[in-house]
């Protein structure tokens, strides 16, 4: 296995700018996902890496090795695709012995190691047969397989999970992951799935329009969105945003907008209030740190309770406070009618400012 | 009552009515002219058509068996190995060609490549008859005329233009993703062709070569203009029947069923895969 290293990477389709110039260093063994809504360009990217596209600009290495002008026959990477691409007029044992073939491995040897990987993946019962007599999960397994098998240098995997349906999305998940950290493989794995990014991944890379928004760890992304777009693309329910002002009042903090009135209890660090100073910006929340309760006091806010979604597990709870919204995510068993007063509290330890301009996160 | 009817006309029924008056009614000159071959002399061109008749074997002899003391092979046998080895080649060469430019125009990006494929469309457009004087000058300074060769070159320049568009339909049905994906399993372009491409085009291919095949092997005018003694093929010989002492009907019917029976026995061992090329990427895969 071996480190990734993108400097600077560009690609253009003719007038659509796909990839603007990105950097991202993937390590030894890392799980790196790239995330992005669609025309992000992070199948882009990950075709780049591969050598199925020809960069405009910039430098990929893989190891210590600049493989820019290599084929992708030549840089020692397992693809698997969003189809699959199974060949079907081949077995499902010629498939997974084909990456083998190309090597002119001996046969014995091909044998032995067709056989070790379907034993991984639990595959080898259907070795005799033709693709599409597989269900989606088991062809999804046979591309694995076709990927290991070669003991590649990385793997890249485009939406390998997005043709299947939700429950075995989830199985297969889990069981990716677990592969991912068995072999110890460095992959670098393409989705529009946040729930997909934030359960797998070592690391994220949050690519928009061609650029990396944000590099870090499920938890960083997450706790710590860099802009606007990460904290809007990131969680389910979304992230509130209430696009404000910061006043001051008396000495003390106020986020304003019409209708709308937050005194700060803890003022945020002193460069951010000297970066915030006459700007507007975005204050995001997310729904979990929202309190909601039917009793006012202390500093909980009033609002009316707009519609209540019970989820099973939560219930979100949309209330409003003037012409502004806020999504609250709260117990199973809490269940005020539609209409009603209700008070609510923003757990300010764990809001994030936004510069609505530069839409980037004030730290 | 209305319950027989309402049977009688339900889908399956018409179907199968419709199935059988379409047969009926292309079958019939094959029909009539296998009738035709076997019929004596006399009964050819009776008056009113005699549909029972005493079956001979006499035209098929006549075509195929020297007649008088020199007994031996006519020289029909002769015409139709060559048309054998024309059409064999160019319909391989037009296929394959055909396939390798197809599966360029549909991957790779290139200059003008709308006015390209018009091109290769365009060579027919024009009725062939108008090319057979320059063709046929150009063949004798070449010393090409009365050649394999020559005609072999002709015909996969007539089926090439057909070969490269329905092969290009075809390669646009192929998903990139196969060869992307044997290039990433370690395979050059070309192997990925070889290797992952091709098997799946061969139905494709198989349909194809029939239609190729098919114009080859029917081909006359330029067949009686270009060959000689040597190369001639069969249908300027079938036509050759035609004589000013008469037509020998029965003959030309003997000669034309037995020209059929090559296509029919290709067609025949292709079937599988013509069906599935023409109903290629009709079905979600």
């Amino acid at each position: 296995m071996a480190s990734i290293s993108i400097r600077d990477l560009r690609k253009n389709f003719g007038a659509t700018v796909a990839v603007a110039g990105v950097d991202l260093d993937i390590a030894d063994g890392e799980f790196m996902v790239l995330l992005g809504p669609s025309g992000s360009g992070k199948t882009t990217t990950l075709r780049c890496i591969a050598g199925l596209e020809r960069p405009d600009a910039g430098d990929i290495y893989i190891g210590e090795v600049r493989v820019n002008t290599l084929s992708p026959a030549d840089r020692d990477i397992a693809f698997v695709f969003q189809m699959f691409a199974l060949y079907p007029h081949l077995s499902v044992y010629n498939n997974i012995a084909f990456p083998l073939r190309a090597q002119k491995t001996p046969k014995e040897e091909i044998d032995r190691r067709v056989r070790e990987a379907a034993r991984v993946l639990q595959i080898g019962h259907l070795l005799s047969r033709r693709p599409s007599q597989l269900s989606g999960g088991e062809m999804q397994r046979v591309a694995l397989g076709r990927a290991m098998v070669r003991r590649p240098q990385a793997f890249l995997m485009d939406e390998p999970l997005s043709t299947l349906d939700a429950k075995l999305r989830e199985e297969m998940r889990a069981e990716l992951k677990r592969l991912q950290a068995d072999l110890k493989a460095t992959t670098v794995y393409v989705t529009h799935d946040q729930v997909e990014a934030m359960s797998m991944a070592d690391r994220i890379a949050v690519m928009h329009n061609g650029l990396l928004q944000q590099v870090g760890t499920p938890g960083e992304i997450y706790d710590r969105p860099a802009t606007l777009f990460v904290a809007h693309f990131v969680g389910s329910p979304g992230m509130n945003f209430i696009p404000c002002r910061l006043s001051e009042d008396n000495g003390a903090l106020i986020a304003e907008r019409a209708g709308f009135r937050l005194p700060l209890a803890q003022p945020p660090a002193e460069e951010v209030v000297e970066q915030a100073r006459g700007r507007a910006l975005v204050l995001g929340v997310r729904p979990e740190d929202v309190a909601v309760s039917m009793e006012g006091g202390g500093n909980f806010l009033p609002a009316e309770v707009y519609v209540v979604e019970p989820l099973g597990s939560e219930n979100i709870v949309d209330l409003k406070v003037g012409e502004q919204v806020i999504r609250a995510k709260t117990a199973p068993t809490f269940k005020p009618p539609m209409g009603a007063l209700a008070y609510f509290r923003i757990d300010q330890e764990r809001m994030h400012l936004f510069d609505r301009e530069t839409e980037r996160a004030l730290r | 009552m209305p319950s027989i009817v309402y049977r009688l006309l339900s889908t399956r029924t018409l179907a199968l009515a419709l199935v059988l008056v379409a047969l009926l009614f292309y079958l019939f000159p094959i029909v009539w002219l296998l009738g035709t071959s076997l019929k004596a002399p006399r009964d050819v061109s009776a008056m009113p058509p005699k549909l029972v008749f005493k079956p001979t074997l006499h035209n098929y002899a006549r075509v195929f068996l020297a007649a008088g003391q020199t007994a031996g092979a006519t020289e029909f046998p002769r015409r139709l190995m060559n048309s054998v080895i024309v059409s064999a080649f160019s319909t391989v060469l037009a296929v394959f060609l055909g396939t390798f430019a197809a599966y360029a125009f549909s991957r790779f990006p290139m200059r003008g490549k709308d006015d390209l494929l018009f091109f290769v469309l365009s060579t027919r457009m024009l009725p062939p008859v108008a090319i057979v004087i320059p063709v046929f000058l150009m063949y004798r300074d070449w010393g090409l005329r009365d050649t394999y060769l020559g005609l072999i070159l002709l015909y996969t320049v007539f089926n090439m233009a057909f070969a490269v568009w329905m092969m290009k339909g075809f390669m646009d049905e192929i998903p990139r993703d196969y060869e992307e994906a044997a290039m990433c399993d370690g395979y050059s372009r070309a192997r990925a062709f070889f290797k992952v491409v091709l098997p799946q085009a061969v139905p494709a291919m198989a349909a194809t070569a029939v239609f190729c095949l098919i114009t080859a092997w029917n081909e006359f005018t330029f067949a009686l203009v270009l060959t000689g003694a040597e190369t001639r093929t069969a249908p300027p010989e079938i036509v050759g029947k035609i004589r000013p002492e008469g037509i020998q009907w029965g003959e030309v019917a003997a000669s034309g069923f037995v020209m059929l029976l090559p296509v029919l026995i290709f067609t025949f061992l292709v079937r599988n895969h013509i069906l599935r090329g023409v109903t290629f990427g009709a079905v979600r895969r």
